[in-house]
């Protein structure tokens, strides 16, 4: 067995960055960036208030509130980035991390927080998002976008699909069949690999001997590294996908590389497996601290706007709080809601015994 | 012989249901210019193009899963498994997402895709090429699965499982593709036995037989013999395997009395399982004896060379009968 670490990411020729992490802007010809301060703040404000949400969520879970929550702490640049690099038309695949697309999506985050406290799989319409529902089999939802984008060219569209995914996935035999059929059928569809380096307990090294971008290569369409924790790179580059599947060039695979600050859920211990001294170093690569810096050092914002964008987050987490707490309870008959299209005469059959069976509870003055 | 093979009117069928919903499409291996390995789907790539009838990589899961996106974005696939042996690699896709998704969404969004695969044995294959997983899928809520066992069922059903909103996986008799049979393909569609309904198929006053896919025609093979014992068989095609049709099979069995299963799938924890544990329960009081079932036996499918001995035929299917007599 050989090791092959590709981690060094401050030596890597192949990674886009426009927004060092001390808020250096720098140019890339490849990927050019025009922004205007105003964009940059608005970025800045999706960041913050999409981290602000996602706290509070992870709080809620500590209260007994939600059964379970996927952090995004840390991903925030990736998601903002390539989420707000969406055309309304275009269609985005999810895993169950994907807090800050969703937010650019339009989708109220208290919405998001009903499927980690299980009233359902999924609060939202699909269709009136272009957001799909979360999937949480990993590398399913790969399948499920190529196959959309298919959809899209034999309607003509001018759109593009862009799915998520992570390190862990790009071992699945979904994700790789997904890159053979996009590949083969030069389908629109952008492949988002956010690489947090940690597939639950286990390293990327255990993935792949190469960097993952360059997996694009061996199915015959372009594959790009960039800083997952620069929002601009990440708007860039995913404009620039977006744009390549849209003008029929077909599929292009984005490595965001970033870190998860957190635990992969709230139901995980992350000191088991790495050192504490990994997140100190990826703290110093903060995805918002270094747009606050470029804000701040260009003059661009003062600090009467960081602290209305912070109230503005403790607004949010308040009414998400609030939501959640009020959350409807499921009836216990929502069981049998919607398993088929068609209906079905066992469900309604169960369902009926199902009713029988708890009136009896009732009569008997209990339940 | 006159008629129309299954083969042959399942892409009769295929051709109808394309012609019907421009969002209808027809994608797996080798579908396109050779028709499939077993030519069901031939001659209607050259007709419809390679956009409707799709020659897709050799990858089940991408199959299943491509399937799924093209649901979401409107289309209706039609998606063939070439073996039912091969249908594993995409197993995941159908349990956890095709058969889940309308539920996940709370009925928003739909998956209308057919699942074709050509089930069973006695065509002398390799491993992997004679499997009858049908209680597998049948298992899995959300599905819906059928099994047609002749032509005039074939030509129709297929139609309606393309017409179903619900995913529908759909077993064809391979051994049987070859069997002829004539049918009005003119009929309207509407008339059709629907898709989850169960068929008396030979009226018989002594004892039920429960059976589909291939085995209906051995069930009815013993029937003749029976009959020329003076017992009378009736023979109920069960049709579909997800939802099951009892009132046609209950109402079979109040007559009769007696009920014997019959399936290529293993006996233990077989659809014939199910279909003993719902006919003793709803016709306990009608029954002169327990259901008995037939079928294959605990064991993976044997080599090619000893698979009559494993399959039930004629013999086996009358000797359940006979014990079940005997009560």
């Amino acid at each position: 067995m050989v090791a092959v670490s590709s981690m060094d990411v401050a030596t890597s020729s192949e990674f886009v960055q426009l927004l060092t992490p001390e808020g250096q802007r720098l140019e890339n010809p490849e990927y050019p960036l025009e922004i205007t301060p105003e964009e940059v703040r608005a970025l800045y404000r999706d960041l913050a208030l999409v981290r602000r949400f996602d706290v509070e969520a992870t709080a809620l879970q500590r209260q007994g509130e939600l059964g379970i929550w996927a952090q995004l702490l840390g991903q925030e640049a990736a998601q903002i980035g390539s989420g707000r690099a969406l055309a309304p038309g275009d269609m985005v695949f999810p895993t169950y991390r994907e807090h800050g697309v969703a937010w650019c999506r339009g989708i109220p985050p208290e919405k998001l927080l009903e499927l980690f406290r299980g009233v359902n799989f999924g609060g939202w319409d699909p269709g009136r998002h272009n957001f799909s529902l979360y999937t949480i089999v990993i590398g399913a939802q790969t399948l499920h976008a190529t196959g959309y984008a298919m959809g899209m060219q034999r309607d003509g569209a001018e759109d593009a699909v862009i799915v998520y995914f992570g390190d862990g996935a790009s071992s699945e035999g979904d994700v790789n069949e997904a890159f053979i059929f996009a590949a083969s059928y030069n389908a629109p569809v952008v492949f988002f690999l956010q690489n947090n380096q940690w597939a639950i307990s286990v390293p990327e090294e255990r993935q792949s001997r190469i960097p993952l971008f360059q997996r694009a290569h061996g199915f015959g369409f372009p594959g790009v590294r960039v800083d997952g924790n620069d929002v601009l790179a990440c708007l860039a580059v995913t404009r620039k996908a977006l744009q390549h599947a849209r003008e029929g060039q077909g599929p292009f695979l984005i490595e965001a590389f970033t870190y998860r600050m957190g635990a992969h859920t709230t139901s995980d211990d992350p000191t088991r497996y790495r050192l504490a001294s990994e997140l100190e170093t990826w703290k110093l690569r903060d995805p918002i601290e270094r747009v606050k810096a470029y804000l701040s050092r260009g003059g661009f914002a003062d600090s009467s706007f960081f602290d209305s964008v912070e109230s503005e987050g403790d607004e949010l987490a308040a009414r998400v709080r609030a939501a959640c707490l009020s959350m409807p309870e499921p009836k216990p008959i929502d069981i049998f809601d919607q398993p088929y299209a068609g209906g079905s005469p066992l469900v309604d059959e169960e369902r009926a015994t199902f009713e029988h069976y708890q009136a009896g509870f009732a009569e008997e003055g209990g339940r | 012989m006159a008629g129309v093979a299954i083969a042959r009117a399942l892409n009769m069928g295929l051709r109808k249901a394309l012609e019907a919903d421009s969002k209808v499409i027809i994608m797996g291996e080798d579908v396109g210019k050779l028709g499939g390995v077993f030519r069901v789907t031939d001659g209607l790539q050259k007709d419809f193009g390679e956009d409707r009838v799709m020659d897709t990589p050799l990858a089940e899961s991408g199959i299943i899963g491509t399937a799924i996106g093209l649901a979401m974005r409107g289309y209706r696939p039609v998606c063939e498994i070439q073996f039912d042996g091969f249908v594993f690699p995409a197993y995941d896709q159908i349990v956890n997402q095709l058969a889940k998704l309308h539920y996940r969404s709370q009925g928003l969004v739909k998956m209308p895709v057919v699942v074709r695969i050509p089930f069973g044995g006695g065509i002398g294959a390799v491993e992997h090429h004679s499997e009858s997983p049908e209680a597998l899928f049948a298992h899995v809520a959300g599905l819906k699965v059928v099994a047609c066992s002749n032509a005039a069922d074939a030509y129709t059903m297929v139609q309606q499982a393309v017409a179903s909103d619900d995913p529908v996986v759909f077993f064809e008799p391979k051994r049987r593709y070859w069997e002829r049979a004539e049918f009005d393909a003119n009929a309207p569609l509407a008339d059709a036995v629907p898709l989850h309904a169960a068929r008396v198929v030979r009226p018989g006053r002594d004892i039920t037989v429960l059976t589909y896919g291939p085995m209906v025609k051995t069930a009815l093979d013993a029937a003749k013999v029976a009959a020329e014992e003076g017992h009378e068989l009736e023979v109920v095609d069960v049709r579909s395997l997800t939802p099951i049709d009892w009132d046609t099979i209950c109402d079979s069995v109040r007559r009769t009395g007696r009920c014997v299963t019959v399936h290529e799938a293993q006996v233990f924890l077989g659809v014939g399982a199910e279909l003993a544990a719902r006919v003793t329960e709803r016709c306990f009081y009608s029954l002169e004896a327990p259901v008995l079932r037939v079928g294959g036996y605990a064991t993976p499918y044997p080599p090619s060379r000893m698979e009559e001995h494993f399959l039930p035929d004629l013999d086996r299917v009358l000797e359940a009968v006979d014990r079940s007599l005997a009560y």
